[in-house]
């Protein structure tokens, strides 16, 4: 397929098409939600509520018998904030650390799911439990329906981040003046956590459940070193995380047979490795211009101090 | 042997195998590197098995060791550069080496017994069906490895057993003895991905996780001495591996997936009932400070008074409501507690510290 | 009239670790207090009681006669520098900007007002130039003048500051005297950690001197005496003394005439 064929494609072929405006509003959900939680140093929550997820899934299902999106998605985020409450407790309230606490809510969740999914299917091997898709999602199976269910809960959860914008800005950044200043604080971060499992739990569908993590870091890690305004950050990163979306989509349509998923996480993290290297200021090279031309100048002053 | 006990004594060694190095991981806040290392060896399989074709060459190991090693310094070097923080260069690092274990995978080891949901997932039930034959005896080849894996990680931890306690608990100290903590955080990190590797097609590498940081998690809510821990963790995977295989044959589910929810389930009963640091434990005694905290409290207030020229109104009882701001019912509760303990005596609404509580009042606000 | 800050027997523990013992202070309006004592004194903890950040076993908050919850929009906070990310990408004049957040209340944005008001602000610290400059880039002294900057936009009767001084040079030391005299000449209240013994005589008018127990509080000329100052740091008063001879022996003869006064009190 060339060029022009994929172009094509992308706009009026109707699976590509669709698989493409998916990924691109999981791209831009995830990317802006998640430069909040970089910033509150909780990249890896959205590691430990994807992993989570699973045993709502499988529960949602036993329980009401149905396999609509709409029930395995409120399943999924039930579980994913179970984990949540469980992560934040226990590091809270014992001598463990957070790490440990995400570990583990992290694997027992996707054990327990794994448990309970073969149960329901009364075969032991985990190997044929279609976990395939809930692992590294199904993006090409994405249909509209599945589309519009995403584009209307994640702009629903973006349309809660701007309406609480002031006051998520100063529970990242301070969160004790915004206390005194009477704002409720645990209030806020419960919900701002609550709207990064929507995004998780949108994506879980096209990506899956072990690259969902990278679709909330690598935008964010991205974004961060381009500017040092927050509405900027947080709007390029949901912009990086629609191009990985569309790129990726395109690129395992031209490829035939790559799965979409990890495929849109190589495209995400080759930005994030472009920006960290060579964003003006920031990155890496810049910082080692700067440091050479700085020696390069002392050496000077010293060359010429001397008599 | 019978496949069902071979089964267990699998589920056992790998349950052992991960939760010894699991302590150092909870001890160092490093549980995350290890799932990071769990995803990312899949990348050092494939790798190797590109080169020698073959899933059980030991060669798996040292690509696994070396995958590993590579996912740590990558993180490191992230982290260094200062642009992002510890959590997000963990999280930047592995989902892009695993996502190019996957694609490489799928484009190049199609038809192949590779699989990507064996290696993620495991399958324990299977495992005997793999024989080897070992000093003239028929074993399960996963049973060897783990084995293998097992004696490194005991023979590791035992060498340098004293090195690593020094370097968990004060790795200044450690850097200053000449201990060389970042080669022992290294060599850890080795140990984990060997572990993971050894635990792929039994348990996968996901739950491998759950084996590593649940059972060490535990025991570290019920001891801090280390040796302690490193028994009871072992211990606690061991029982959750048993138990484990017999809730998967109940139920006719997953053994892997069984076994990690059993480490959650002893997790939780740790987490509620331990002795000292449990939740419970806590709460009563937590109730029981703040009684005694209270008391305490009332005496000093009273000791402060003594003289002065508010003293008979800052000793009556409903002045404590308003002054100390004490609900009524609190007040009465603490007033009751403190005539227990001989602190205060009470005469017609009117409070008087007794010498017990002066002295009490005396020696808290000496110390 | 009221005092501006009243507080009664308050009793703040950890467990069962008291950090704060049946502490009374009081503050009439207009006055620049420092609270002074030795590390783990509960100076820190003291301040975020007040402000209703740490919970408390005991005892009551009032200020100007009402309750902290009632007061808000007439307190200001200036917490210590340390305790914030200033890698956050935010810059100069948006942090100041923070400081109205809790006038502007739930949804409303900030607008040019509340920039003008910042602006101002800035130029009051002497930070003026620095208003568009990403926050990772300023010095100790520069962010903690921006954390005054902040404070000031809030247009508060009673500031709460937490180790201003701590680490900041020179010219940031004397930016927040001249604040604290200005804010005094408003009428405010400004309620300070300190650290400095050496300094307290020459800027506050009051002291409170804390060691888990309130040991004296008052006007710096009746409290801030040598034998206070003993009963406070303990056996640690000696090289107190010491330090403060070594360094800064004006500091010690300016309140040696204060302990006489203070003795016949």
């Amino acid at each position: 397929m060339d060029l022009g064929q994929l172009l094509h494609s992308l706009f009026f072929d109707y699976t590509v098409r669709t698989v493409a405006l998916g990924t691109a509003i999981l791209g831009i959900v995830s990317g802006m939600l998640g430069a909040f939680a970089m910033l509150r140093r909780q990249s890896l929550l959205g590691d430990a509520i994807s992993h989570a997820a699973l045993p709502g899934v499988v529960l949602a299902f036993m329980i009401t018998g149905l396999k609509a999106p709409l029930v395995l998605m409120t399943g999924a985020a039930v579980a994913g904030v179970a984990g949540v409450i469980l992560v934040i407790g226990v590091s809270r309230h014992t001598r463990l650390k957070q790490d440990a606490a995400l570990g583990i809510v992290l694997a027992v969740f996707f054990g327990f799911g794994l448990m309970l999914l073969t149960f329901l299917q009364q075969n032991p091997d985990a190997r044929q439990a279609g976990l395939n898709h809930f692992l590294f999602g199904q993006a090409a199976t994405l249909m509209e329906r599945d589309v519009l269910v995403m584009a209307l809960f994640g702009g629903a959860a973006l349309a809660v981040l701007g309406l609480f914008w002031k006051e998520f800005k100063l529970l990242s950044f301070d969160r004790e003046f915004g206390a005194t200043l009477g704002f409720p604080m645990s209030w806020l971060e419960m919900l701002l956590t609550f709207l990064l499992v929507i995004a998780i739990v949108i994506g879980l569908q096209a990506v899956g459940v072990v690259l969902m993590s990278a679709m909330i870091v690598a935008p964010a890690a991205a974004a961060r070193q381009w500017t040092d305004r927050l509405g900027l950050m947080v709007g390029l990163s949901g912009f990086f995380g629609a191009v990985a979306g569309v790129t990726g989509t395109a690129i395992s349509t031209l490829a035939g047979g790559l799965s979409t998923g990890p495929v849109i996480v190589l495209c995400i993290s080759a930005i994030a490795l472009i920006s960290l290297l060579f964003a003006p200021r920031r990155g890496v090279l810049w910082t080692e211009i700067r440091r050479r031309r700085q020696h390069a100048e002392l050496a000077m002053v010293l060359k010429g101090g001397r008599p | 042997m019978s496949a069902s006990l071979e089964i267990q004594l699998l589920a056992v060694l790998v349950a052992a195998a991960c939760a010894l190095p699991g302590v150092f991981l909870v001890l160092r806040g490093t549980a995350m590197m290890a799932d990071a290392i769990s995803h990312t060896v899949l990348l050092g399989i494939v790798l190797v098995f590109f080169v020698v074709q073959d899933l059980q060459s030991p060669w798996l190991i040292v690509g696994a060791a070396a995958i590993g090693l590579v996912t740590v310094t990558l993180t490191e070097l992230l982290q260094h550069t200062r642009l992002v923080k510890q959590d997000a260069a963990i999280g930047l690092v592995f989902p892009a080496l695993f996502s190019v274990a996957v694609i490489l995978i799928s484009r190049f080891a199609r038809g192949v017994h590779l699989d990507v949901d064996a290696v993620l997932l495991g399958e324990l039930a299977f495992a005997p069906f793999d024989r080897l034959i070992v000093l003239g005896i028929d074993v399960p080849r996963a049973l060897v490895t783990i084995a293998v894996v097992l004696i490194a990680n005991i023979a590791f931890i035992s060498l340098f057993y004293k090195e690593l306690k020094l370097a968990t608990f004060d790795a200044g100290l450690a850097a200053t003895l000449g201990f060389a903590p970042a080669l022992l955080h290294y060599g850890l990190m080795a140990l984990v991905s060997i572990t993971a590797v050894g635990a792929f097609d039994i348990v996968g590498v996901v739950l491998v996780v759950a084996l590593m940081v649940t059972p060490a998690a535990a025991a570290y809510l019920l001891t801090s001495d280390l040796r302690r821990m490193l028994v009871l963790s072992v211990a606690i995977g061991v029982l959750s591996a048993l138990a484990g295989y017999w809730l998967a044959r109940l139920l006719n589910a997953n053994i892997a997936g069984a076994m990690a929810t059993m480490t959650g389930v002893i997790f939780l009963v740790v987490l509620v009932l331990a002795p000292q640091r449990g939740l419970l434990a806590k709460l009563v005694r937590r109730r029981r400070q703040q009684a005694d905290f209270a008391a305490t409290m009332l005496a000093i207030h009273l000791l402060h008074h003594t003289g002065a020229p508010t003293e008979a109104e800052e000793a009556r009882i409903d002045h404590l409501e308003r002054h100390l701001d004490w609900q009524p019912g609190y007040a009465a509760r603490v007033i009751r507690h403190a005539e227990r303990l001989g602190f205060i005596k009470s005469i017609a609404g009117h409070l008087q510290l007794t010498p017990t509580g002066y002295a009490k009042a005396q020696e808290v606000l000496a110390s | 009239m009221n005092p501006a800050l009243e507080v009664t027997d308050l009793t703040v523990a950890y467990h069962d670790k008291p950090v704060l013992w049946d502490v009374d202070v009081t503050a009439p309006a207009g006055i620049l207090m420092a609270i002074v004592g030795p590390n783990g004194a509960g100076k820190t903890t003291l301040m975020k009681a007040i402000l209703g950040l740490t919970p408390v076993a005991a005892g009551s908050v009032r200020i100007d006669g009402k309750s902290y919850t009632q007061q808000r929009q007439r307190v200001g906070y200036v917490p210590q520098r340390g305790s914030v990310d200033w890698d956050f990408p935010t810059n100069v004049v948006d942090v100041v900007t923070m400081g109205r957040y809790g006038a502007l209340g739930w949804f409303r944005r900030p607008g040019r007002r509340e920039v003008d008001l910042a602006m101002h602000a800035l130029e009051q610290v002497g930070m003026h130039d620095f208003a568009q400059r990403q926050i990772s880039q300023l010095s100790g002294g520069q962010q903690q003048r921006v954390f005054l900057a902040r404070a000031i936009v809030q247009d508060a009767d009673i500031y709460f500051m937490d180790e201003p001084f701590q680490g900041v040079d020179a010219t940031t030391e004397r930016t927040i005297v001249t604040l604290l005299k200005q804010l005094r000449g408003d009428g405010k209240t400004v309620v300070v950690v300190h650290h400095d013994l050496q300094t307290v005589a020459e800027y506050f008018d009051w002291v409170t001197l804390l060691n888990v127990q309130c040991i004296a509080s008052g006007p710096v000329g009746q409290v801030f005496t040598e034998e206070n100052l003993r009963r406070t740091y303990g056996g640690r008063i000696a090289f107190v003394e010491r330090d403060a001879l070594a360094t800064g022996g004006m500091a010690l003869r300016s309140f040696a005439p204060a302990a006489t006064a203070g003795g016949a009190d």
